[in-house]
């Protein structure tokens, strides 16, 4: 099974391909091959597009075969977390309310990666509207981390990160509102990338909390998640909020090593609650950064201790507003039965097709914004994450590139951490600020613990300089050559 | 201090059905994320501006030139109910007389 062309990165596929050495059929057949030797016990879709996708790989092997140039994304087979709308393919959200919703329209970030030539696998499983950190929150099934299955893949966008951990997918596509692509490919030994806050459209991203949320990629190599963020980039008239800047070639750097680059660790990040492991092995990849030339010194983000708190207020103050609009009148579910009037019948649709923890969020976010609490919390948070931003531009001063870990446990236990929220949401205690203040991160596999699961570190840096993230992410790969097949996958032989 | 909600309150704000089991369980849960949240009023910020969105942009105007909009069939296709080309939803307001 080592041999299957499903664990290939994109890279070496796309050399491949445009030998003609395979073909978009075969890698699909490969994919689907392992879905369905490992998805029972993974559980990492919601919508599997089988039909879809045989017929793009037949479109691409004709077009393939004409000699035509060809995007390094032709013929991947990717996963699209199930919050991105696909025109004529069910998007539930993870959601009961939008159990049987089907989109009139592609999302932008996937309207880009098809019109590349990429070939669609199905839509991954998540935390219901990309709330929680584990995918325990999701109204269909859990996901079982890869690694082991008893643990979950993080979350919220859980399925994606395990269908590209498994093989079932090559690359996928995750949001990140405040973690939620990076905190996942760490607990899942994957490659997480949330790139600039508008750097890539939200339009058919649907809606939890809009000034955080960020379209985010899951590879298993830092070029293949630069070859996307290649396709993906781009200002969009859709979406309000997408940048008008120029895109950036971020696989030019690659290989420039980070000799001479400043490097800042996060010292609240090694703190109280971050497991002996992870910080060992964190510490252990900072050390070869320096060994590698990187200058690397302490660097403190005072404010970073109020985000979480800052966070927990405006996410679910957003996402009180967004979600407004399930309400049982134009698409989505609608409560059955007779009903006295239309607000009754919104009550009861809301009630009945929400989960605990949207609900407990949306709660949250209505207390938060009611009158005589919107100033001491919704804007008093404001004021707190104007603080951050300012951190982080004082550390920017002085540093390239920021590391800490990017979450402080590995994966935990299915169940574990379920009835208690407040443990839930400090898993993405150390990526919430990157949300706030828009800045690009990402998470990269840096070794395994004691129990064999692996750990992710995390980097940032300055607003949309995505390239000097890779650059060093990369060498940091490439030094520590990490051989990451979860022992799934040697079992599945 | 542990914050008193009035869950009943804000559940009407919200819109949302809940059971006595939930809201029970909400009036606990919310009181607990919300003391971690009120940390936010431990900060001086009384001069600091707030931030909406971290990359501000304010007023992004596009061309006012009519495009090609979702054909009826295609908006009402996920209703859960339809009349012709309307929406139908229970009643929305008193009937009167």
């Amino acid at each position: 099974m080592s041999d299957a062309l499903c664990d290939l990165s994109g890279a070496e596929l796309s050399a491949k391909l445009a030998t003609g050495e395979t073909s978009a059929s075969d890698v699909l057949a490969s994919s689907r091959a392992r879905i369905d030797a490992v998805e029972d016990r993974v559980g990492a879709f919601l919508t599997r597009t089988d039909q879809l996708a045989s017929e793009r790989a037949e479109e691409l092997d004709a077009y393939l075969s004409s000699g035509a140039p060809q995007s390094p994304v032709a013929g991947i087979p990717i996963a699209l977390k199930d919050v991105l709308t696909t025109n004529g393919v069910r998007t539930t959200c993870g959601s009961k309310i939008l159990e049987t919703y089907v989109p009139p329209y592609d999302a932008t970030a996937w309207a880009r990666l098809a019109g590349a030539g990429a070939v669609l696998v199905g839509k991954t499983n998540c935390d219901e509207f990309a709330m929680g950190s584990s995918n325990e929150n999701s109204a269909y099934a859990p996901v079982h981390n890869p690694w082991d299955l008893d643990r979950v893949p993080g979350g919220s966008s859980g399925g994606s990160a395990a269908a590209v951990a498994a093989g079932e997918a090559v690359w996928a596509l995750g949001t990140d509102t405040g973690g939620s692509v990076r905190q996942p490919a760490s607990l899942c030994g994957v490659v997480g990338l949330k790139p600039t806050y508008g750097r890539i459209s939200r339009y058919g991203l649907i809606a939890f909390a809009s000034s955080l949320d960020t379209v985010g990629t899951f590879t298993r190599t830092v070029r293949d998640a630069a070859s996307m963020l290649q396709v993906l980039a781009g200002h969009d008239p859709r979406d309000a909020t997408s940048l008008d800047v120029p895109v950036a070639v971020y696989t030019e750097g690659l290989g420039r090593g980070v000799r001479g680059l400043r490097v800042g660790v996060v010292t609240e990040a090694f703190g109280e609650g971050v497991e002996p492991g992870v910080a060992a092995s964190v510490r252990a990849a900072i050390d070869r950064l320096a060994a590698l030339g990187a200058e690397v010194g302490k660097v403190d983000l005072p404010h970073a201790a109020y985000a979480l708190s800052a966070y927990y207020l405006i996410a679910p103050s957003e996402c009180s507003s967004n979600l407004a609009r399930y309400d049982g009148v134009r698409y989505g579910y609608r409560a059955p039965g007779e009903h006295a009037d239309s607000i009754a019948m919104m009550f009861a649709t809301r009630g009945q097709g929400f989960g605990p923890e949207v609900k407990r969020r949306i709660m949250l976010g209505t207390y938060a914004l009611s009158a005589g609490y919107y100033e001491a919390y919704y804007g008093q948070a404001q004021k707190v994450r104007t603080l951050v931003i300012r951190d982080y531009e004082a550390a920017f001063e002085r540093f390239d590139v920021l590391v800490s870990p990017t979450s402080p446990t590995t994966a935990f236990r299915i169940g574990e951490k379920a009835d208690d929220p407040m443990a839930m949401y400090l898993n993405d205690i150390f990526t919430i600020p990157a949300n706030l203040a828009g800045v690009p991160a990402i998470s990269v596999p840096c070794g395994l613990d004691d129990g064999g699961l692996p750990v992710g570190i995390q980097l940032t840096t300055p607003a949309l300089d995505e390239a000097t993230l890779f650059r060093a992410a990369h060498a940091l790969e490439a030094d520590l050559a990490l051989d990451l097949r979860p022992p799934l996958l040697e079992k599945a032989g | 201090m542990p914050v008193e909600i009035d869950i009943e309150h804000v559940a009407k704000l919200a819109r949302l059905d809940l059971s006595d089991e939930e809201t029970e369980r909400l009036r606990t849960q919310l009181a607990q994320i919300l003391e971690h949240a009120a940390r936010v009023g431990e900060v001086a910020a009384a001069d600091v501006a707030p931030t909406a969105s971290p990359i501000p942009r304010a007023n992004v105007y596009r061309d006012d030139v009519a495009e090609p909009c979702l054909p009826v069939d295609e908006a009402l296709r996920n209703a859960p109910e339809r009349d012709g080309d309307r929406f139908r939803v229970p009643r929305i307001a008193e009937t009167g007389g």
